[in-house]
Parts: structure tokens; C-alpha cells; sequence
């Protein structure tokens, strides 16, 4: 088979072609989208009629995922760390109702925060929902891996979530492709009943996860994504997870390292692997992207046993992502510098771009409020949240999808009046409709500003959800006609949007303006292509 | 044989395409290599940066280590000095197109940014978009700051050719003649102050 070189996101959706996918279930979210544009792009995966469209959010995508579980065929769910958050409920009830097709959720951490809100460790998920877990170390083990959690899947009637981090999602490397396996066929659970979590029922199939706990970690034990590299230097033992055994590797001539090694792929960790490096090592260093999930599992509550040293003790900060020098330096090798950095260096920080729709929205929005005392606008999250920055300045909240128009509801209610809500289209519709039915039954005196760029911009101009019926949608959530107002955000039109922002915020009621322009991004990608078209049809 | 490379410039300036015609021409020479990159928020008019790795032996780790990288290639000069934290201090030469872009409010004098790059032991710095714009397009200074590169990369010229018209074919050969011309102006100029 071919060689083909690939992202790490890649790789995850070439392995699940591969394994006989049926349908990708996802909201687009760094470091994770990738997955779903490469499988939507695949020709391959358009011949087997793979089902690739985006859904509203992450709960939504859960659940379709679970319904073609149900009906028998592989599904895989993908999702940013924080999506994990917004699909909970349904990924932890899928955990008990068990699977029937193949069910892989995937998620993509983000540790050092390039563009996320937290640093959450997707394992505790894993963890919480009594499910295995696979984290790769590399580009190859992404893609066996998406394989081996299908199988895994079936295997046991589970589901099982694979756990990458930003630097192996967004890093490319060659991978070698294994055949393509069939799809399978509908063919509905044997009891009918299996996804019925009524608590008669959620007692037994809660039981029957807890009786495959054991055959979890038996077989994290023999699929070989775990490996204790037996050394010769008995004064440290290191067990490495995911990603951190390549910055271990990094650290040593010919990767050869003189202290014996777990390297850890698969989740629960098997304990006779761990007894073995313990027995036969000093001191213990656990090294691992994100949160110290193993470390603080290894090292219990007392911690009375040998030395064991990590995130926790301060060997390795507790903070941010690892790399080869943090690692280098919790080991005790000499620690390589370069050059310092000038003075001079400025920052350059991510800015909207030059004629962004959302530029003359805030603006006219900024102008607006001038008259009242600042502090009352909340965002939520998409490029626009950009506006917190220099030069604008226009926002003070932002913390999860669909939290603007809650919290200004909320702001309402404890006497900020007005308080005003920045959202955008995708992000309206990914969590933000059922806030502003809340809105409309409290009658919050808030004004709703719906950024309507007709894209899903931040990732990089994904389908929004709206499809261009924002208007109809909040029509339908009850928001009174009259005050529902669109403008053109243009800087032409700057004196009119400020004064029907004005009228709109004298109203003691729900209102909501639709500013609606399209992101420059995809206008300028959708003319590019329309003359190319052109003169296709020209020649 | 093994090639540490950091790729710096600004979102929207072409250094994943100066990326991928690096790591297709390692292909063509049958080496391994590994190419991290930035997505998502920093693509915003922020800085943007790529560890590439090239290496005829297996490698660890996606990131390079600080104080480890053979070579910085920037498309912007405040922006290669982002990164020569990460510059081996003996060994390591760094790249870059003296042309500003600046987009912050800021931005230090060019004349004191480019006489720290000059101050570091081995640098090479050029007038990129002068050169792209006599071949043809100013788009292509990021080719041409590769040109200025390709004697310290450690492949053939010839496989960065075939790199080029790959990855430009379906572009038209305008395209790829043009890219190709860059890389040529780039080279000369690199040899001419070597």
C-alpha cells in the first residue's frame, strides 16, 4: 500500500475510511476539524457515500452517532476538548447504553491553549465514562489506532474515545495504509431494548461496563499500544504517555534510553505493566501532555510509596504543553539554548481581518453604547471575540458556545439594564437558540446582536448551521417582529446601524439585530472559484 | 542526514507552501520528515510558525528543540527573530526576507530589526518581493526567500524543481514557470553572497 503524508487529523480520517466508516458525526472546533474536511473532500469516502455534513453542535453529533451505532454500522464522532463538554450527557449515557456498530468519539485537546478557552485532559472523560481510551504517539499510530477502536468497539459493545493533543492533529508525517475493510450492514442490537436507559434497564447495562472493565485493561495489556522498554538503568523508570514518548526519544542518541520505559497508547493501563517498571525502578517520572491523569493515579492519595515525580511535584510545569527541553530538563540532561530574543520583538496577535463585517458591527455597536457605562456586552466565541483586543475593545465576556445571550439574561435579571448579546450565526445555532427562547420567556430586556457572516469563520469557513434562516429562526423563537432588525454592517451605513442599535436598546423587551454581511474569507474563496469556473466554461 | 527547520512569517505569507514544496522534495529524495503546523486562531493576521523536519533516520519528536534548529526561513524580518531562540548557536544560519510587514501598531524600526538579524553569527537576508516582482509576481517572495535557502537544505536542486511543478500544476504552467523562475532569483542571490 502507499504511503501517503498526512496530518494527524488525516490520518485518524483515512483510518476510519478505512475501517469501514459509515458516517462522520462533528462541529468544527481547533484542533480537530481537519478530520471531517479530509473525510468530506475523500472521494473515497464519497464512492461509499459516507456521510460527512456538519451537524449544529457536538451534542447533536453525539447522538446521531449513537442512532447509526444503533443501527449497526460505524460511526465516528469528532470534537475540540471543549465540545467533549457541550456532547456529555449523551457521551457518558452512550457509555451505558453500549454499542452496536462501531462507535469512536475522537477528541483533540489543546494544551498551551492556541485556541482554546482551557486545557481540559479528554482522558478524565475516558475515565469518567468507564470507557477505553487511545491516544497515539504519532501520525502511523493515529491511523492504526482509528482502525484498532472500531474493532475495539465491536469488540466489547463499547464505545471508545481517542484522545489527540494540537501537535500531532496539526503535524504531518508519512503513513503507511493498511486495506480498506467493508461496511457493515444494518442490523438493529439484538435486544431492542439495549438503548432504553430506563433505570430497570440503566442498572443492568451500567453493570454489564462495569463486568468489561477487566477485559478492558486485559486488552490494553495485548493489543501492543502499550510497551515496557526494559533498560538497564534501574535509578529511574518513566512511563510516557501519547506524545511525550517521541520528546522521551527526542532526548537520546538513536533513541536508545538507558532507563527502562512504559509507553503508554491505550487506556485503562494495565497494572502488571506498571508493577513491573515500579519493582524494577527508584524513582518513577510520569510524563504526559495536558493534565496529570496517570500521574496522580500511580501516586494515590497519601503518596507513600517510591519517589514518583511529574506535573504534580514540579518536575515538569503544570501548565502548557510538553516538548523535548521541558522533558530533557525533568530528566536531568543538559538542556540545549539558542539565541536570546531581542527586546525589540513586538507580539502580533490575531486581528480580524481587513474588512470583516464584524469590524463595522462593533464599531457601530462601541458608538451606541457610548452613553451607557461600560461593561455590558457579552460575546461568545468565533472570530468576533477577537473584538476584546485593541483597537476595539468591544466585549467583556466570553466562556462557552452560546453563553452571550444566557449571561446577558442573567446581567438582566440582577440589574444591568441594558445588557446586550454578541453572537455569531454558527455559533447561535450551535447553542445559542435555546438562550433566547430563555430570553423571550423572561422578556430580559437585552438586545441580541446575531453577527450573521454566513460561515463558520474562526475554523476557517465551515457550513453554518443557520443556512441563511437566522431571521426565521428567531422569528419562530417568539422574538417579537418589530424588533427584530437587520442591518448591513458597512462603514456607509455606520450612522443608521448606530441608530437602530439605539432604538433597540431603549426597548424593555427582547430584541434582535441581524447584522448580516458575508465573511470576506469565503466571499473571496467563492469569487476565485466562480472565475475559475468561468473560464473552464470559456476554454 | 537531518535538517532541522523553523518556517516563520505571517498568517495569509505562503510558508506552509514553502513547507510543502520542502517536504515533497524530501519525499522525492526518499527522506522522513515531520511538519508541524499552526491552524486555527494565529491564522488571523498573527505570527505564524512551522517546525519541519527532514531526516534520511526515523524521528522522535514533531517539535524541534530549543537551541537545535539547522536553519529559521522567514518571510518577514521581525519574525525570524521570533525564533532564533530555537537557532543552534554555532551552526545555525537564519533566512529571511527583509521586507516588513506590519500590521501593528508597534513595529519597531526596520533598520534596528534588521541589524540584530546581522548581528547573529550567520544570516542571510534579502529583498524578497523586489526579486519576486522582476519574475513576474510579488506573491512568490516566499519562493524566492526558498531559493535564497536551498544551498543549506541538503537536496537537490532538481528535486525542489520537481517539488515546484507538482504542486503548482494545477495552478496552470504560468504558475509553475513562474515559481520556478523565483526559486532560481532566490538561489542566485543567496550564492552571490555566499
Amino acid at each position: 500500500m502507499q504511503k501517503l503524508l498526512l496530518l494527524g487529523d488525516e490520518a485518524i480520517a483515512q483510518g476510519a475510511i478505512d475501517a469501514g466508516l459509515s458516517g462522520v458525526y462533528a462541529y468544527p472546533g481547533t484542533p480537530s476539524t481537519e478530520i471531517t474536511e479530509y473525510i468530506q473532500a475523500s472521494a473515497e469516502a464519497k464512492e461509499r457515500h459516507i456521510r460527512s455534513n456538519w451537524s449544529a453542535n457536538e451534542k447533536t453529533a453525539m447522538e446521531s452517532a449513537i442512532g447509526m451505532s444503533y443501527a449497526g454500522k460505524k460511526a465516528l464522532v469528532c470534537m475540540k476538548h471543549v465540545g467533549l463538554n457541550v456532547a456529555a450527557d449523551a457521551f457518558v449515557n452512550s457509555a451505558i447504553t453500549g454499542a452496536n456498530g462501531g462507535l469512536v468519539i475522537l477528541s483533540a485537546d489543546d494544551p498551551s491553549m492556541h485556541s482554546s478557552q482551557n486545557e481540559q485532559d479528554s482522558r478524565f472523560y475516558g475515565k469518567f465514562a468507564m470507557i477505553p481510551v487511545l491516544e497515539p504517539s504519532n501520525q502511523q499510530e493515529a491511523y492504526d489506532m482509528t482502525r484498532y477502536a472500531f474493532t475495539l468497539s465491536e469488540k466489547f459493545g463499547t464505545p471508545v474515545l481517542i484522545r489527540v493533543t494540537t501537535r500531532l492533529a496539526h503535524s504531518r508525517s508519512g503513513v503507511l495504509r493498511a486495506e480498506i475493510l467493508e461496511q457493515n450492514d444494518l442490523s438493529l442490537p439484538s435486544n431492542l431494548k439495549q438503548f432504553v436507559l430506563l433505570p430497570s434497564i440503566a442498572r443492568k447495562q451500567y453493570n454489564l461496563l462495569l463486568g468489561k472493565q477487566a477485559q478492558f485493561e486485559a486488552d490494553a495489556a495485548k493489543s501492543g499500544f502499550n510497551a515496557l522498554i526494559q533498560g538497564s538503568d534501574t535509578t529511574l523508570g518513566i512511563i510516557a504517555c501519547g506524545l511525550a514518548y517521541n520528546y522521551l526519544m527526542e532526548n537520546f542518541e538513536n533513541h536508545q534510553v538507558p532507563f527502562s520505559v512504559l509507553k503508554i497508547g491505550q487506556y485503562p493501563v494495565p497494572h502488571e505493566l506498571v508493577e513491573k517498571l515500579y519493582d524494577t525502578s527508584d524513582e518513577i517520572l510520569v510524563l504526559e501532555d495536558g493534565y496529570p491523569v496517570f500521574e496522580e493515579l500511580l501516586r494515590g492519595y497519601l503518596n507513600r510509596g517510591k519517589k514518583i515525580m511529574g506535573r504534580m511535584d514540579g518536575t515538569v510545569p503544570a501548565a502548557g504543553e510538553l516538548n523535548p527541553n521541558i522533558v530533557a530538563k525533568a530528566i536531568g540532561l543538559p538542556v540545549s539554548e539558542g539565541f536570546q530574543q531581542p527586546k525589540i520583538l513586538q507580539g502580533r496577535p490575531p486581528s480580524l481581518c481587513e474588512g470583516c463585517s464584524h469590524t463595522d458591527s462593533f464599531l457601530a455597536l462601541n458608538e451606541a453604547l457610548t452613553r451607557f457605562s461600560s461593561g455590558r456586552v457579552f460575546s461568545d466565541i468565533g472570530c468576533y471575540t477577537l473584538s476584546a483586543l485593541k483597537p476595539l475593545e468591544s466585549i467583556n465576556s466570553c466562556v462557552d458556545m452560546g453563553a452571550s445571550i444566557t449571561m446577558a439574561v442573567g446581567a438582566a435579571d440582577a440589574g444591568l439594564v441594558p445588557a446586550v448579546a454578541a453572537i455569531g450565526d454558527s455559533t447561535f445555532t450551535h447553542s445559542g437558540m435555546t438562550g433566547l427562547l430563555d430570553a423571550v420567556n423572561n422578556n430580559s430586556p437585552i438586545l441580541v446582536l446575531i453577527l450573521d457572516n454566513a460561515t463558520t469563520g474562526m475554523t476557517g469557513g465551515q457550513d453554518s448551521s443557520a443556512h441563511g434562516r437566522v431571521d426565521d429562526i428567531v422569528k419562530g423563537l417568539g422574538v417579537n417582529e418589530e424588533h427584530i432588525r437587520v442591518i448591513i454592517p458597512l462603514r456607509r451605513n455606520h450612522e443608521e446601524n448606530v441608530k437602530i442599535m439605539l432604538e433597540e436598546l431603549e426597548f424593555m423587551g427582547v430584541s434582535v439585530i441581524i447584522a448580516r454581511r458575508e465573511c470576506i474569507q469565503t466571499l473571496g474563496r467563492r469569487m476565485k472559484l466562480k472565475a475559475l469556473q468561468k473560464k473552464e466554461a470559456g476554454n | 542526514m537531518k535538517k532541522d527547520i523553523i518556517l516563520a512569517g505571517v498568517g495569509g505569507q505562503g510558508i506552509l507552501t514553502i513547507a510543502t514544496v520542502i517536504g515533497t522534495a524530501a519525499l522525492i529524495e526518499g527522506l522522513q520528515l515531520k511538519q508541524a503546523e499552526v491552524h486555527g486562531m494565529s491564522q488571523r493576521g498573527g505570527d505564524v510558525q512551522s517546525h519541519l523536519r527532514i531526516s534520511s533516520n526515523p524521528i522522535a519528536s514533531d517539535l524541534i528543540p530549543e537551541g537545535k534548529a539547522d536553519l529559521v526561513i522567514s518571510v518577514e524580518p521581525m519574525e525570524s527573530l521570533r525564533y532564533i531562540n530555537m537557532l543552534n548557536k554555532e551552526t545555525g544560519w537564519i533566512i529571511t526576507s527583509m521586507n516588513p510587514f506590519v500590521n501593528i501598531p508597534e513595529y519597531p524600526d526596520l533598520e534596528v530589526i534588521l541589524n540584530e538579524i546581522w548581528n547573529l553569527p550567520h544570516n542571510v537576508t534579502i529583498d524578497a518581493e523586489k526579486v519576486a516582482k522582476e519574475q513576474g509576481s510579488i506573491k512568490a517572495a516566499n519562493i524566492v526567500v526558498l531559493g535564497a535557502a536551498l544551498p543549506y537544505l541538503g537536496i537537490k536542486p532538481e528535486s525542489f524543481e520537481k517539488a515546484i511543478e507538482s504542486i503548482f500544476a494545477k495552478k496552470g504552467d504560468d504558475m509553475v514557470k513562474m515559481n520556478l523562475k523565483a526559486l532560481h532569483a532566490g538561489r542566485q542571490l543567496a550564492d552571490k553572497r555566499g
